[in-house]
Protein backbone atom coordinates (compact mmCIF):
# COMPACT_ATOMS: atom_id res chain seq x y z
CA UNK A 1 0.00 0.00 0.00
CA UNK A 2 1.68 3.40 -1.51
CA UNK A 3 0.92 6.61 0.53
CA UNK A 4 -0.95 8.44 -1.15
CA UNK A 5 -0.27 12.83 -0.60
CA UNK A 6 -4.06 12.62 -0.59
CA UNK A 7 -4.07 9.88 2.57
CA UNK A 8 -1.51 11.57 4.12
CA UNK A 9 -3.69 14.48 4.29
CA UNK A 10 -6.71 13.02 5.59
CA UNK A 11 -4.63 11.54 8.31
CA UNK A 12 -3.27 15.28 9.19
CA UNK A 13 -5.88 16.76 8.96
CA UNK A 14 -9.20 14.59 9.72
CA UNK A 15 -8.75 14.77 13.39
CA UNK A 16 -8.66 17.93 13.84
CA UNK A 17 -12.57 18.59 13.19
CA UNK A 18 -14.14 15.58 11.86
CA UNK A 19 -12.87 13.54 14.39
CA UNK A 20 -11.28 15.23 16.90
CA UNK A 21 -9.60 13.47 19.80
CA UNK A 22 -11.02 15.48 22.78
CA UNK A 23 -14.72 16.56 20.92
CA UNK A 24 -15.93 13.55 19.80
CA UNK A 25 -13.49 10.35 21.27
CA UNK A 26 -13.62 11.89 24.63
CA UNK A 27 -9.85 11.26 24.88
CA UNK A 28 -7.29 13.30 27.09
CA UNK A 29 -9.49 15.79 28.32
CA UNK A 30 -7.40 15.38 32.01
CA UNK A 31 -4.28 17.73 30.72
CA UNK A 32 -6.55 19.68 28.44
CA UNK A 33 -8.06 21.95 31.21
CA UNK A 34 -5.16 22.56 33.66
CA UNK A 35 -2.71 23.79 31.36
CA UNK A 36 -4.70 26.41 29.67
CA UNK A 37 -4.34 29.64 31.41
CA UNK A 38 -1.72 30.87 29.27
CA UNK A 39 -0.47 30.72 25.98
CA UNK A 40 2.89 29.71 26.43
CA UNK A 41 2.76 26.97 28.45
CA UNK A 42 -0.21 25.81 26.61
CA UNK A 43 1.85 25.76 23.43
CA UNK A 44 4.91 23.36 25.53
CA UNK A 45 2.28 21.03 26.46
CA UNK A 46 0.82 20.85 22.95
CA UNK A 47 4.56 20.40 21.30
CA UNK A 48 4.97 17.48 24.46
CA UNK A 49 1.97 15.59 23.48
CA UNK A 50 2.57 15.49 19.73
CA UNK A 51 5.81 14.85 20.25
CA UNK A 52 5.09 11.84 22.03
CA UNK A 53 2.12 10.99 20.51
CA UNK A 54 3.57 10.72 17.04
CA UNK A 55 6.42 8.94 18.04
CA UNK A 56 5.01 6.43 20.32
CA UNK A 57 2.93 5.58 17.47
CA UNK A 58 5.78 5.17 15.01
CA UNK A 59 7.25 2.92 17.29
CA UNK A 60 4.64 0.97 18.40
CA UNK A 61 3.78 0.30 14.55
CA UNK A 62 7.61 -0.79 14.08
CA UNK A 63 7.37 -4.00 16.14
CA UNK A 64 3.65 -4.20 16.05
CA UNK A 65 4.18 -7.87 14.83
CA UNK A 66 6.51 -8.93 17.74
CA UNK A 67 4.33 -7.37 20.49
CA UNK A 68 2.24 -10.44 22.06
CA UNK A 69 -1.24 -9.95 22.18
CA UNK A 70 -1.66 -10.62 26.01
CA UNK A 71 0.71 -8.41 27.39
CA UNK A 72 0.64 -5.67 24.30
CA UNK A 73 -0.53 -2.59 27.21
CA UNK A 74 2.66 -2.80 29.34
CA UNK A 75 4.42 -3.15 26.21
CA UNK A 76 3.19 0.03 24.92
CA UNK A 77 3.38 1.61 28.59
CA UNK A 78 7.31 0.91 28.68
CA UNK A 79 7.35 2.44 25.06
CA UNK A 80 5.02 5.73 26.31
CA UNK A 81 7.05 6.39 29.46
CA UNK A 82 10.34 6.29 27.87
CA UNK A 83 9.13 8.69 25.64
CA UNK A 84 7.79 10.82 28.30
CA UNK A 85 11.02 11.00 30.50
CA UNK A 86 12.83 11.91 27.53
CA UNK A 87 10.10 14.79 26.73
CA UNK A 88 10.14 15.59 30.55
CA UNK A 89 14.18 15.81 30.70
CA UNK A 90 14.51 17.65 27.70
CA UNK A 91 11.73 20.10 29.01
CA UNK A 92 13.35 20.48 32.20
CA UNK A 93 16.79 21.76 30.69
CA UNK A 94 15.63 23.91 27.91
CA UNK A 95 12.51 25.65 29.85
CA UNK A 96 12.95 25.03 33.20
CA UNK A 97 10.48 27.64 34.52
CA UNK A 98 7.72 26.06 32.27
CA UNK A 99 8.13 22.96 32.86
CA UNK A 100 8.14 24.18 36.46
CA UNK A 101 4.17 25.49 36.03
CA UNK A 102 3.24 22.15 33.96
CA UNK A 103 4.11 20.21 37.08
CA UNK A 104 2.96 16.87 36.99
CA UNK A 105 1.42 17.12 33.73
CA UNK A 106 4.06 16.66 31.50
CA UNK A 107 4.84 13.06 33.74
CA UNK A 108 0.56 12.65 33.34
CA UNK A 109 0.85 12.51 29.23
CA UNK A 110 1.67 8.96 29.88
CA UNK A 111 -1.57 8.00 30.81
CA UNK A 112 -3.20 10.83 28.60
CA UNK A 113 -5.77 8.61 26.43
CA UNK A 114 -4.88 10.28 23.33
CA UNK A 115 -1.57 8.33 22.94
CA UNK A 116 -2.77 4.79 24.75
CA UNK A 117 -5.85 5.25 22.73
CA UNK A 118 -3.88 6.21 19.30
CA UNK A 119 -1.16 3.06 19.95
CA UNK A 120 -4.61 0.84 20.67
CA UNK A 121 -6.68 1.70 18.06
CA UNK A 122 -4.39 2.71 15.25
CA UNK A 123 -0.48 1.85 15.48
CA UNK A 124 -1.28 -2.04 16.19
CA UNK A 125 -2.86 -2.49 12.89
CA UNK A 126 -0.85 0.07 10.47
CA UNK A 127 2.37 0.58 8.87
CA UNK A 128 4.79 2.90 10.73
CA UNK A 129 4.56 6.19 8.55
CA UNK A 130 0.95 6.05 8.50
CA UNK A 131 0.82 5.44 12.28
CA UNK A 132 3.12 8.65 12.57
CA UNK A 133 1.10 10.90 10.04
CA UNK A 134 -1.98 9.68 12.92
CA UNK A 135 -0.43 10.47 15.57
CA UNK A 136 0.64 13.74 14.18
CA UNK A 137 -2.76 14.26 13.51
CA UNK A 138 -4.59 13.54 16.06
CA UNK A 139 -1.79 15.60 18.29
CA UNK A 140 -2.64 18.49 16.44
CA UNK A 141 -6.85 17.79 17.00
CA UNK A 142 -5.61 18.14 20.71
CA UNK A 143 -3.70 21.26 20.46
CA UNK A 144 -5.99 23.13 18.46
CA UNK A 145 -8.75 23.04 21.44
CA UNK A 146 -6.35 23.83 23.93
CA UNK A 147 -4.96 26.72 21.79
CA UNK A 148 -8.23 28.09 21.53
CA UNK A 149 -9.07 27.62 25.22
CA UNK A 150 -6.10 28.84 26.17
CA UNK A 151 -6.73 31.89 23.65
CA UNK A 152 -10.11 32.78 24.99
CA UNK A 153 -8.60 32.21 28.77
CA UNK A 154 -5.98 34.27 28.30
CA UNK A 155 -7.21 36.99 26.13
CA UNK A 156 -10.81 37.56 27.82
CA UNK A 157 -9.60 36.77 31.25
CA UNK A 158 -6.36 38.32 31.75
CA UNK A 159 -6.62 40.97 28.69
CA UNK A 160 -3.23 39.45 27.26
CA UNK A 161 -1.37 37.27 24.83
CA UNK A 162 1.71 35.86 25.71
CA UNK A 163 1.76 37.87 28.65
CA UNK A 164 1.59 41.49 26.71
CA UNK A 165 -1.52 43.35 27.30
CA UNK A 166 -3.66 43.34 24.62
CA UNK A 167 -7.34 44.50 25.59
CA UNK A 168 -8.33 48.30 26.00
CA UNK A 169 -7.33 49.79 29.42
CA UNK A 170 -11.27 50.07 30.46
CA UNK A 171 -11.22 46.04 29.84
CA UNK A 172 -12.28 44.49 33.33
CA UNK A 173 -10.03 41.59 34.10
CA UNK A 174 -12.60 38.33 33.72
CA UNK A 175 -11.35 36.43 36.53
CA UNK A 176 -14.02 34.17 35.87
CA UNK A 177 -12.09 32.70 33.27
CA UNK A 178 -8.91 32.40 34.87
CA UNK A 179 -10.36 29.51 37.20
CA UNK A 180 -10.05 26.37 35.98
CA UNK A 181 -13.33 24.73 36.06
CA UNK A 182 -14.25 27.71 33.12
CA UNK A 183 -12.21 25.72 30.62
CA UNK A 184 -15.04 23.10 30.97
CA UNK A 185 -17.51 25.32 30.19
CA UNK A 186 -15.44 26.82 26.94
CA UNK A 187 -14.99 22.93 26.05
CA UNK A 188 -18.68 22.04 26.14
CA UNK A 189 -19.61 25.57 24.06
CA UNK A 190 -17.27 24.15 21.34
CA UNK A 191 -18.46 21.04 21.08
CA UNK A 192 -21.86 22.53 20.67
CA UNK A 193 -20.36 24.69 17.94
CA UNK A 194 -18.41 21.67 16.28
CA UNK A 195 -21.67 19.26 16.16
CA UNK A 196 -23.45 22.55 14.76
CA UNK A 197 -21.02 22.41 12.07
CA UNK A 198 -20.98 18.87 11.00
CA UNK A 199 -24.34 17.42 12.57
CA UNK A 200 -23.05 13.60 12.15
CA UNK A 201 -21.68 13.95 15.55
CA UNK A 202 -24.74 14.98 16.73
CA UNK A 203 -25.45 12.25 19.75
CA UNK A 204 -29.03 9.60 19.96
CA UNK A 205 -31.61 11.08 22.22
CA UNK A 206 -32.36 8.39 24.49
CA UNK A 207 -34.67 10.36 26.46
CA UNK A 208 -37.22 7.83 27.60
CA UNK A 209 -40.07 9.98 26.83
CA UNK A 210 -38.89 11.47 23.29
CA UNK A 211 -41.90 9.79 22.05
CA UNK A 212 -44.69 12.16 23.71
CA UNK A 213 -42.41 15.23 23.56
CA UNK A 214 -44.33 18.01 21.79
CA UNK A 215 -42.51 19.10 18.43
CA UNK A 216 -44.72 22.58 17.43
CA UNK A 217 -42.59 23.07 14.10
CA UNK A 218 -43.00 19.38 12.43
CA UNK A 219 -46.44 19.37 13.29
CA UNK A 220 -46.99 23.23 11.97
CA UNK A 221 -45.31 21.95 8.83
CA UNK A 222 -46.97 18.47 8.19
CA UNK A 223 -50.41 20.34 8.71
CA UNK A 224 -49.15 23.12 5.98
CA UNK A 225 -48.61 20.72 3.69
CA UNK A 226 -51.34 18.33 3.84
CA UNK B 1 -4.35 12.04 64.46
CA UNK B 2 -5.42 15.33 63.38
CA UNK B 3 -3.48 16.50 60.89
CA UNK B 4 -4.27 13.38 59.14
CA UNK B 5 -8.05 14.09 59.61
CA UNK B 6 -7.97 17.66 58.10
CA UNK B 7 -5.47 15.81 55.21
CA UNK B 8 -8.37 13.65 54.70
CA UNK B 9 -11.13 16.31 54.52
CA UNK B 10 -8.56 19.03 52.67
CA UNK B 11 -7.94 15.86 50.16
CA UNK B 12 -11.84 14.60 49.26
CA UNK B 13 -13.50 18.03 49.11
CA UNK B 14 -11.40 21.15 48.80
CA UNK B 15 -8.29 19.20 46.88
CA UNK B 16 -11.24 16.71 45.35
CA UNK B 17 -8.88 15.09 42.31
CA UNK B 18 -11.67 15.04 39.86
CA UNK B 19 -12.99 18.63 40.23
CA UNK B 20 -10.25 20.33 41.30
CA UNK B 21 -7.31 18.78 39.75
CA UNK B 22 -9.29 17.38 36.58
CA UNK B 23 -7.18 13.86 36.83
CA UNK B 24 -9.03 10.95 35.76
CA UNK B 25 -11.64 12.49 33.64
CA UNK B 26 -11.77 10.55 30.58
CA UNK B 27 -13.16 6.83 32.75
CA UNK B 28 -15.08 10.15 34.67
CA UNK B 29 -16.88 11.52 31.41
CA UNK B 30 -17.02 7.97 29.84
CA UNK B 31 -18.57 5.98 32.52
CA UNK B 32 -20.85 8.22 34.29
CA UNK B 33 -23.81 7.10 32.35
CA UNK B 34 -25.47 5.37 35.57
CA UNK B 35 -24.91 5.72 39.16
CA UNK B 36 -24.54 1.88 39.59
CA UNK B 37 -21.23 1.33 36.93
CA UNK B 38 -20.22 4.62 38.19
CA UNK B 39 -20.32 3.55 42.16
CA UNK B 40 -18.56 0.40 41.03
CA UNK B 41 -16.09 1.91 39.50
CA UNK B 42 -15.47 4.42 42.26
CA UNK B 43 -14.93 1.64 44.87
CA UNK B 44 -12.09 0.24 42.47
CA UNK B 45 -9.97 3.66 42.34
CA UNK B 46 -10.55 4.15 45.80
CA UNK B 47 -8.75 0.24 46.96
CA UNK B 48 -6.60 0.99 43.68
CA UNK B 49 -5.28 4.15 45.30
CA UNK B 50 -4.90 2.72 48.66
CA UNK B 51 -2.98 0.61 47.63
CA UNK B 52 -0.50 1.96 45.15
CA UNK B 53 -0.11 5.15 46.74
CA UNK B 54 1.90 4.03 49.56
CA UNK B 55 3.67 1.24 47.71
CA UNK B 56 5.02 4.20 44.93
CA UNK B 57 5.60 6.04 48.44
CA UNK B 58 7.92 3.14 50.12
CA UNK B 59 9.93 2.81 46.61
CA UNK B 60 10.54 6.46 46.27
CA UNK B 61 11.75 7.07 49.92
CA UNK B 62 13.91 3.64 49.86
CA UNK B 63 14.94 3.46 46.29
CA UNK B 64 14.50 6.18 43.91
CA UNK B 65 15.23 9.92 46.10
CA UNK B 66 18.28 11.32 45.74
CA UNK B 67 20.91 9.43 48.40
CA UNK B 68 17.96 6.86 49.22
CA UNK B 69 19.83 3.64 48.50
CA UNK B 70 22.28 4.73 51.12
CA UNK B 71 21.32 1.91 53.17
CA UNK B 72 22.85 -0.40 50.21
CA UNK B 73 26.60 1.36 50.29
CA UNK B 74 25.53 3.98 47.34
CA UNK B 75 24.84 7.20 49.00
CA UNK B 76 25.26 9.25 45.58
CA UNK B 77 22.57 7.62 43.59
CA UNK B 78 19.81 9.77 42.41
CA UNK B 79 17.21 7.41 40.15
CA UNK B 80 14.34 10.11 40.02
CA UNK B 81 14.76 10.55 36.14
CA UNK B 82 13.29 6.66 36.15
CA UNK B 83 10.35 7.99 38.36
CA UNK B 84 7.72 7.88 35.80
CA UNK B 85 8.27 4.19 34.30
CA UNK B 86 8.22 2.74 37.77
CA UNK B 87 5.42 4.41 38.94
CA UNK B 88 3.46 3.18 36.08
CA UNK B 89 4.77 -0.23 36.32
CA UNK B 90 4.09 -0.29 39.88
CA UNK B 91 0.47 0.56 39.51
CA UNK B 92 0.28 -2.07 36.37
CA UNK B 93 1.26 -4.57 38.47
CA UNK B 94 -0.79 -3.95 41.49
CA UNK B 95 -3.92 -4.31 39.34
CA UNK B 96 -2.87 -7.41 38.16
CA UNK B 97 -2.37 -8.82 41.30
CA UNK B 98 -5.67 -7.26 42.49
CA UNK B 99 -7.83 -8.82 39.36
CA UNK B 100 -6.29 -12.37 39.99
CA UNK B 101 -6.41 -12.08 43.89
CA UNK B 102 -10.02 -10.88 43.78
CA UNK B 103 -10.79 -13.59 40.97
CA UNK B 104 -9.81 -16.55 43.39
CA UNK B 105 -11.61 -15.11 46.55
CA UNK B 106 -14.02 -13.08 46.29
CA UNK B 107 -15.49 -13.20 42.69
CA UNK B 108 -18.66 -11.58 43.16
CA UNK B 109 -16.80 -8.18 43.37
CA UNK B 110 -14.54 -9.61 40.52
CA UNK B 111 -17.39 -9.62 38.23
CA UNK B 112 -19.02 -6.43 39.16
CA UNK B 113 -15.79 -4.36 39.19
CA UNK B 114 -15.21 -6.74 36.01
CA UNK B 115 -14.02 -4.49 33.15
CA UNK B 116 -13.02 -1.61 34.80
CA UNK B 117 -9.89 -3.30 36.90
CA UNK B 118 -8.06 -3.03 33.61
CA UNK B 119 -8.99 0.48 32.70
CA UNK B 120 -7.99 1.50 35.78
CA UNK B 121 -4.41 1.16 34.80
CA UNK B 122 -4.56 3.83 32.20
CA UNK B 123 -6.69 6.16 34.56
CA UNK B 124 -4.33 9.40 35.14
CA UNK B 125 -6.03 9.65 38.49
CA UNK B 126 -3.88 7.12 39.83
CA UNK B 127 -0.59 7.92 38.42
CA UNK B 128 -1.52 11.64 39.54
CA UNK B 129 -2.05 10.86 43.09
CA UNK B 130 1.25 9.11 42.90
CA UNK B 131 3.11 12.33 41.20
CA UNK B 132 1.42 14.61 43.82
CA UNK B 133 2.41 12.80 46.60
CA UNK B 134 6.22 12.94 46.01
CA UNK B 135 5.36 16.68 44.96
CA UNK B 136 4.03 17.33 48.26
CA UNK B 137 6.45 15.02 50.29
CA UNK B 138 4.70 13.79 51.79
CA UNK B 139 5.25 10.48 54.63
CA UNK B 140 3.85 6.91 54.56
CA UNK B 141 1.10 7.58 56.73
CA UNK B 142 0.16 10.45 55.32
CA UNK B 143 0.23 9.29 51.37
CA UNK B 144 -2.02 6.06 53.15
CA UNK B 145 -4.45 8.53 54.13
CA UNK B 146 -3.89 10.95 50.67
CA UNK B 147 -4.30 7.70 49.14
CA UNK B 148 -7.61 6.69 50.25
CA UNK B 149 -9.13 10.27 50.42
CA UNK B 150 -8.05 11.16 47.18
CA UNK B 151 -10.37 7.64 45.92
CA UNK B 152 -13.13 8.76 48.23
CA UNK B 153 -13.01 12.18 46.49
CA UNK B 154 -13.24 10.72 43.07
CA UNK B 155 -15.86 8.26 43.61
CA UNK B 156 -17.88 10.61 45.12
CA UNK B 157 -17.33 13.08 42.31
CA UNK B 158 -18.23 10.18 39.50
CA UNK B 159 -21.56 9.19 41.40
CA UNK B 160 -22.72 12.70 41.89
CA UNK B 161 -22.21 13.39 38.14
CA UNK B 162 -24.12 9.94 36.80
CA UNK B 163 -27.25 11.09 39.59
CA UNK B 164 -27.20 14.10 37.54
CA UNK B 165 -26.95 12.36 34.17
CA UNK B 166 -29.61 10.17 35.01
CA UNK B 167 -32.11 12.58 35.66
CA UNK B 168 -30.63 14.30 32.87
CA UNK B 169 -32.28 11.55 30.04
CA UNK B 170 -35.69 13.55 30.75
CA UNK B 171 -34.75 16.94 29.41
CA UNK B 172 -34.61 18.39 26.39
CA UNK B 173 -31.04 19.30 24.91
CA UNK B 174 -30.57 21.31 21.95
CA UNK B 175 -28.95 19.05 19.62
CA UNK B 176 -25.27 19.88 19.41
CA UNK B 177 -25.28 19.88 22.56
CA UNK B 178 -26.30 16.99 23.67
CA UNK B 179 -24.49 14.11 25.10
CA UNK B 180 -20.89 15.00 25.61
CA UNK B 181 -21.44 19.16 25.45
CA UNK B 182 -23.75 19.12 27.83
CA UNK B 183 -21.78 16.90 30.36
CA UNK B 184 -19.07 19.14 29.82
CA UNK B 185 -20.93 21.85 31.32
CA UNK B 186 -22.56 20.33 34.26
CA UNK B 187 -18.86 19.37 35.35
CA UNK B 188 -17.81 22.91 35.14
CA UNK B 189 -20.65 23.45 37.14
CA UNK B 190 -19.97 20.95 39.98
CA UNK B 191 -16.52 22.05 39.41
CA UNK B 192 -17.31 26.00 40.54
CA UNK B 193 -19.24 23.76 43.59
CA UNK B 194 -16.45 22.84 45.08
CA UNK B 195 -14.35 25.62 44.58
CA UNK B 196 -16.63 26.77 47.34
CA UNK B 197 -15.05 24.35 49.86
CA UNK B 198 -11.93 26.63 48.99
CA UNK B 199 -12.60 28.90 51.93
CA UNK B 200 -12.68 26.19 54.39
CA UNK B 201 -10.11 26.89 56.82
CA UNK B 202 -8.61 23.61 58.27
Amino acid sequence: MKLTGKEARKLLFDPIVENNPIALQILGICSALAVTVKMDVTLVMCAALTTVVAFSNFFVSIIRHYIPDNIRIIVQMTIISSLVIIVDEVLKAYVYEISKQLSVFVGLIITNCIVMGRAEAYAMKNPPIRSFLDGLGNGFGYSFILIVVAFIREVFGAGEFFGIPVMPSWYPVNNFLLLPPSSFIIIGLMIWAIRTYSTSQVEENDNPLKAHTFKPLTVKKEAVDG
Amino acid sequence: MADLMSLFVKTVFIENIALSLFLGMCTFFAISKQVKAAFGLGIAVIVVLTLTVPLNNLIYTYVLKEGALAWAGLPESNLEFVELITYIGVIAAAVQVLEMFLDKYVPVLYNQLGIFLPLITVNCAILGASLFMVEKNYNFVESVTYGLAAGVGWALAIVLLAGIREKLKYSDIPEGLRGLGITFIIVGLMSFGFMSFGGILL
